[in-house]
């Protein structure tokens, strides 16, 4: 794929603080963050990645520094390429990136679920709102510290909640998923276990 | 089409007062028959023009991307199966060659050859699905009982290959899950002949149909630089006149084998995009038709891949060694070098994208689905606005999406 490593050399020439991202399969680059908007307009307009495909919020666990990326996919509709683009968020604790609504429409519903799902914040967004989850929903699922069980939560009619008294409650692990963790070599510790052993249907929530 | 088509001089008449009139807002599903599945429109009208819509979506979320992250590679292939639920062969097959790339894993030919078959057959049973439901939503109810009548037989041809009519999980990492049985091919072959003639009486009940044409003809244009610019994929990209295919244009699988053509649409409305899925059908035929007959032998699965497909059962009982690997496997998961891929392939509704984030072991640190049917929904604010009320119904239906796939 020469015409995708070519953009992204004109880009590292561009682009103050461009540098190559590890990858297996397609060409890739970190993008500081003040930088995004600029590379992005520059891979679409003077390369032909005319077309944002995904866009991925990550969570690198709680302690990593910076702990979100989001990463971003191009195609080119004329030559067939694809570039991945990834930025770091600025701010661990209130993660925040540029907005690229400006240079594609479908921009805005990815960086909504990107908020929705790990709360990054992108600046310049025209209406940065929830968009699986409901609006006034006080957590972001996808970040590493959330349980897979979920947590306890208000449903999001108040009238149905002052009616019934109940709410969104989360899911007893009852031992289960059994899996491996992730990336250990040593069979002791990479015995399956299950996820959150802490509660289940018979002992009762720790803190409840 | 513009408020000031119905009326050429509302402008005018508006300034003075005379058309003072209360915007209504209208909330359309999310149980509402033509919004296939849990899709929610919240609409402001004027009369019986839209004059702004706003989707909602998340209805159906169920955390697919969590999930993931806490099972291994295998466990999550009964997942993809609900993604787009009218296609789960497609799916299956796009999510294990996404892992199959991290890993560097080639598969053998045979295995190769169908996953193209299956694919190919979701793909005429999604648009089966698709075209009838569209019918119904403008008012022609006999496609759809001729379309689910084909649907039938292709499930039929499911449920011997995989054993479940709906929910397939027929794709493995590495292969899938068993070989084809004995006589499939040949049935599968029939099925396709007498498909073709069939598809054809059953697009003659539309194409030409004053009724249809009027309902579908120059309404929701979509141009194409709206197209590319909002992400759309699939035929709803194609019918706006960009001819991006991915099955040609970056072959996977081996499609590039196979001969076919790719449908494109000139005007971008919702008859275009109904014009593409038909021809896709008798596309599909030809490539599966091809597959069948140049289908090669050997393994269905990657052999020589250990930490990554399971061995036989028979030989799981029998022998220490396939024991040990079974188990490893089952506990596990496959194991996958640390990294990173992304990987999206040309499903009924368009480019079904997975990006995996890998670091090393069974379990996925990240799992991104890029779900088409979520791309293709997010142009609804710009499309519906201007449309007539009955108009959005049959744009909804032109974009033929799938809530499992769109909320996740």
């Amino acid at each position: 794929m020469p015409k995708a490593l070519d953009a992204i050399a004109a880009l590292k020439g561009a682009i103050a603080g461009v540098a190559d991202r590890p990858s297996l399969d397609q060409p890739a680059v970190n993008v500081p963050a003040a930088g995004l908007v600029a590379a992005m307009a520059f891979l679409r307009d003077q390369h032909g990645f005319d077309m944002l495909v995904d866009v991925a919020g990550v969570d690198w666990s709680q302690g990593v520094s910076p702990r979100f990326t989001v990463v971003y996919h191009l195609l080119s509709t004329t030559d067939h390429d694809y570039v991945r683009v990834a930025a770091d968020c600025r701010d661990d604790a209130s993660p925040e990136l540029p907005s690229v609504t400006s240079l594609w429409h479908g921009a805005n519903w990815h960086e909504r679920e990107a908020f929705d799902m790990f709360g990054i914040r992108f600046t310049g967004h025209p209406d940065l709102r929830r968009i699986l989850m409901w609006d006034g929903y006080p957590h972001h699922p996808l970040r590493k510290d959330f349980p897979l069980s979920g947590v306890d939560t208000d449903l999001p009619d108040r009238e149905v909640v002052a009616e019934t008294r109940t709410n969104a409650i989360a899911a007893p692990m009852v031992g289960g998923p059994f899996v491996a963790s992730q990336g250990e070599i040593n069979m002791t510790d990479a015995e399956p276990r299950a996820k959150d052993e802490s509660w289940n249907e018979r002992r009762p929530k720790p803190g409840a | 089409m513009p408020v000031e088509h119905i009326f050429p001089d509302s402008a005018a008449r508006n300034a003075q007062g005379e058309f003072e009139t209360e915007k209504m807002s209208l909330s359309m599903g999310p149980s509402h028959p033509s919004t296939h599945g849990v899709l929610r429109l919240q609409m402001e009208l004027d009369g019986e023009i839209v004059t702004k819509a706003d989707p909602v979506v998340g209805y159906l979320h169920r955390g697919d991307e969590k999930i993931a992250e806490n099972m291994t590679y295998n466990q999550f292939v009964p997942y993809t199966d609900r993604l787009d639920y009218l296609a789960p062969l497609a799916n299956n097959m796009a999510y294990a060659i996404a892992v199959e790339k991290l890993a560097k894993l080639e598969v053998p030919p045979r295995c190769q050859a169908i996953r193209v078959i299956t694919a190919e057959m979701a793909r005429i049973s999604a648009h089966m699905m698709g075209l009838g439901a569209f019918g119904i939503d403008v008012g022609a109810w006999t496609v759809f009982l001729y379309s689910f009548t084909e649907r039938e037989k292709l499930y039929k041809l499911f449920e011997e290959l995989t054993g479940a009519r709906f929910t397939t999980s027929y794709a493995r990492i590495g292969g899938v899950a068993r070989d084809i049985p004995e006589g499939w091919t040949g049935r599968v072959d029939a099925f396709c002949d007498q498909f073709l003639p069939l598809l054809e009486e059953i697009l003659g009940l539309l194409t030409r149909n004053k009724i249809f044409t009027d309902r579908t003809a120059g309404i929701g244009v979509i141009s194409r630089e709206d197209a590319i610019s909002y992400g759309l994929t699939g035929p709803n990209l194609r019918a706006s006149g960009v001819p991006l295919d991915l099955r040609k244009d970056k072959p996977y699988s081996g499609y590039e084998q196979y001969d076919f053509d790719v449908a494109i649409g000139s005007k971008g409305d919702a008859y275009d995009r109904y014009l593409v899925r038909g021809e896709e059908m008798r596309q599909s035929v030809r490539i599966i038709k091809q597959a069948i007959a140049k289908l090669p032998g050997g393994k269905w699965y990657a052999e020589d891949a250990r930490k990554i497909f399971a061995p036989p059962k028979d030989k799981v009982l029998s022998s220490m060694e396939e024991l040990i690997q079974n188990f490893m496997l089952v506990t596990e998961g496959p194991q996958m070098p640390a990294g990173e891929v992304y990987f999206e392939a040309e499903n009924p509704k368009g480019a079904l994208g997975f990006y995996v984030v890998s670091k090393g072991g069974g379990v996925p640190f990240r799992l991104k689905i890029r779900a088409p049917s979520f791309c293709n929904l997010s142009i609804l604010p710009k499309v519906c606005v201007g449309a007539m009320v009955s108009d959005v119904v049959s744009i909804l239906g032109s974009l033929d999406f799938v809530m499992g796939e769109c909320d996740r």
